[in-house]
């Protein structure tokens, strides 16, 4: 497996949503050089034959009535909302404007 | 005062008894709490918000009920008027919630977890919310945004993480039961280290509703208690089905008080984990967990040993499966529904921009190279190496179980290889840090119930030691029945809870225990 780098984690963290300083983007890549280097054994651990688990108690056919739940009034779920404007959520531009 | 400092001493069963017998009252015992947190929380700070007149309101309200008798008095569950802190992960209606979190600095949670609704049910008062790392991600608190819990046995040490917080606040006797939140270790091993009781259920035996997901699939909600007994009672009011959790298990709930009540080993066969103690370990942390198999011996158990060969790689599957997972549940803190919204110092101000300078702002370093990792395992190229591979690790630890429950009932291992480690030791180094939790990862990967309990102290610091019991997934009740047993042979051999040996933190001069060691 490859080793991560310094551009990798640029790419990622741009991936994430998380603005990142030049020196932030040195510590984490030898952070996370070590990491990953720590987990590679993993991949030699099992065999093809190995089937994976996603959940540790699969449960299969969870269904509720269908019927209207419990919802939240528009006051309730803006409430923790850093903007807002009628009733709905204000966000700033979704496109950028050239 | 006297008397206050004798009724927070008192375990929850005690206090449960006396309420019931009208001896005190419950807003006698959450006033004393509430002085106690006074107190000794700017020392110990496990708290992060304390819910002084709510948590009193419901004790009158208790104490109202018991005062006027019949058929209401007679209906109040058996911890009626007994408080409980929750660690502020999961959300509470009226108090904030944080995750440790300055992305969700002062956030109010317009619903209950269903766990809370359940505290509600039975009229236990909400003492507070207690400290955590970030998102629970950590094994000493020190990853949370508004500064670490220290250790009421050595301010200077680590209380465990995640839950530092609700162990140290039990330990510290500021509360007599608190909610935990484990996904690798985070109720368990600041049990161990903090000399207090930690359950982990089996996964979907207590609802995650209302629990900030950091892992999905490693997630659990479990009690953090002084005693196993009081574990029992907690767990007795958690658990069960809740539809609201599509992973909630539809089993009934097994009678675990009964089971703590009863406990016995004798013809039990008790495994120990090859894999689980010797190298590693801190030779005290050896020592207190081979005489707790002394003891389990000589109460009628048989001691076999057990290998489990595919637990070495827990660690490295647990530290792909869990970033994974919690960059996926982390991308929903995008500055717009929720938290907190940090613009861009310049250039466009488009969603996404916000969005990288929020989370850039919001986010602490351990939460950032989380969702960093887990972006990486998840992405085109690597994730048949990486999850993958992860997942199938999981399977293997699966049959690892498996195999070692054909020979044993229960399985036994220290729960964290050392004891308390100084705040600040391992802050700079992830990978040292990640090595805590190495006994208790195995479980949450496959999904079976775990408990620790106080083991004693070590030789070498005077510090708590915590011994690890591992059932077959649905046999939680196990856990309560072996680990009411060897808890009572402990204590008889200290005379005396080990929490009795903890520094008294109202006398200034015992303010650092281990630095006399």
């Amino acid at each position: 497996m490859a080793a991560i780098n310094r551009d990798d984690v640029a790419h990622l963290a741009q991936l994430a949503h998380i603005e990142m300083s030049a020196e932030e983007l040195d510590r984490m890549a030898g952070e996370l050089a070590v990491i990953v280097d720590s987990v590679k054994s993993v991949s030699e651990a099992a065999g093809d034959d190995v089937p994976a688990t996603s959940h540790p108690i699969p449960l299969t056919n969870v269904f509720r009535e269908d019927v209207v739940g419990h919802t939240f009034t528009a006051e309730q779920s803006l409430s923790g909302a850093p903007d807002a404007y009628e009733g709905r959520f204000k966000v700033p531009a979704i496109l950028d404007e050239v | 005062m006297t008397e206050n400092n004798e009724l927070i001493r008192l375990s929850a069963a005690a206090l449960a008894e006396k309420l019931a017998a009208r001896e005190i009252t419950a807003v006698e015992v959450t006033q004393a709490y509430l002085d106690r947190i006074a107190a000794v929380d700017g020392k110990v700070h496990a708290f992060l918000h304390v819910n002084a007149d709510e948590a009193l309101a419901v004790a009158a309200e208790v104490d109202a009920i018991r005062a006027a008798g019949g058929a209401a008095a007679e209906e109040l569950h058996v911890l009626a008027g007994v408080p409980i802190a929750v660690k502020d992960l999961i959300v509470t209606i009226g108090q904030p919630t944080t995750a440790g979190s300055k992305i969700l600095e002062g956030w109010h949670s317009p619903y209950d977890a269903t766990v809370v609704e359940r505290l509600r049910a039975a009229k236990m008062p909400i003492l507070g919310k207690t400290n955590l790392d970030e998102f629970a991600m950590g094994s000493s608190t020190e990853h949370s945004a508004y500064g670490p819990t220290h250790n009421p046995w050595d301010l200077e040490r680590i209380p465990g993480g995640s839950g530092g917080g609700s162990a140290a606040a039990v330990a510290a006797f500021e509360a007599p039961l608190a909610l935990g939140t484990d996904t690798g270790g985070s109720i368990r091993q600041p049990g161990a280290v903090t000399g207090t009781v930690g359950v982990k259920p089996t996964y979907g035996g207590v609802s995650r509703y209302g629990a900030i997901a950091m892992a999905s699939s490693l997630d659990q909600i479990g009690p953090v208690s002084r005693t196993v007994l009081d574990s029992a009672l907690l767990h007795q009011v958690i658990g069960g089905h809740d539809p609201r959790d599509s992973t909630s298990l539809p089993d009934p709930l097994e009678d675990l008080v009964a089971a703590a009540r009863t406990g016995n080993v004798k013809g039990m066969k008790i495994g120990i984990i090859k894999e689980l103690h010797g190298e590693g370990y801190q030779a005290g942390v050896e020592n207190r967990f081979n005489e707790s198999l002394e003891l389990l011996k000589g109460a009628g158990a048989e001691i076999v040993e057990v290998s489990c060969p595919n637990f070495k790689y827990a660690l490295g599957a647990y530290y792909l499966i869990m970033p994974s997972e919690a960059s996926s549940n982390l991308a929903k803190f995008d500055g717009v529904r929720y938290g907190l919204r940090v613009l861009p110092k310049d250039g466009p101000m488009t969603i996404e921009r916000v969005m990288g300078a929020t989370r850039a702002a919001g986010f602490g370093d351990e939460v950032k190279r989380r969702i960093i990792l887990g972006t990486y395992a998840l992405s085109a190229g690597y994730y048949d190496a990486y999850y993958g591979s992860a997942q199938k690790v999981r399977t293997l630890i699966q049959r690892d179980f498996d195999a070692a429950f054909e020979k044993a009932d229960v399985l036994i291992s220290p729960t964290a290889p050392t004891t308390a480690f100084k705040l600040g030791e391992k802050l700079n180094d992830p990978l040292a840090m990640y090595l805590n939790d190495v006994a208790t990862i195995p479980a949450n990967m496959a999904g079976v119930p775990g408990l620790s309990l106080p083991g004693g102290l070590a030789d070498e610091d005077g510090l708590p030691v915590g011994i690890q019991l591992l059932a077959p997934a649905r046999q939680d009740a196990r856990l309560y029945r072996v680990g009411a047993v060897l808890e009572s042979l402990l204590e008889a051999q200290w005379g005396g809870p080990l929490l009795d040996k903890a520094p008294s933190l109202t006398d200034s001069a015992v303010s650092s225990h281990g630095g006399s060691h």
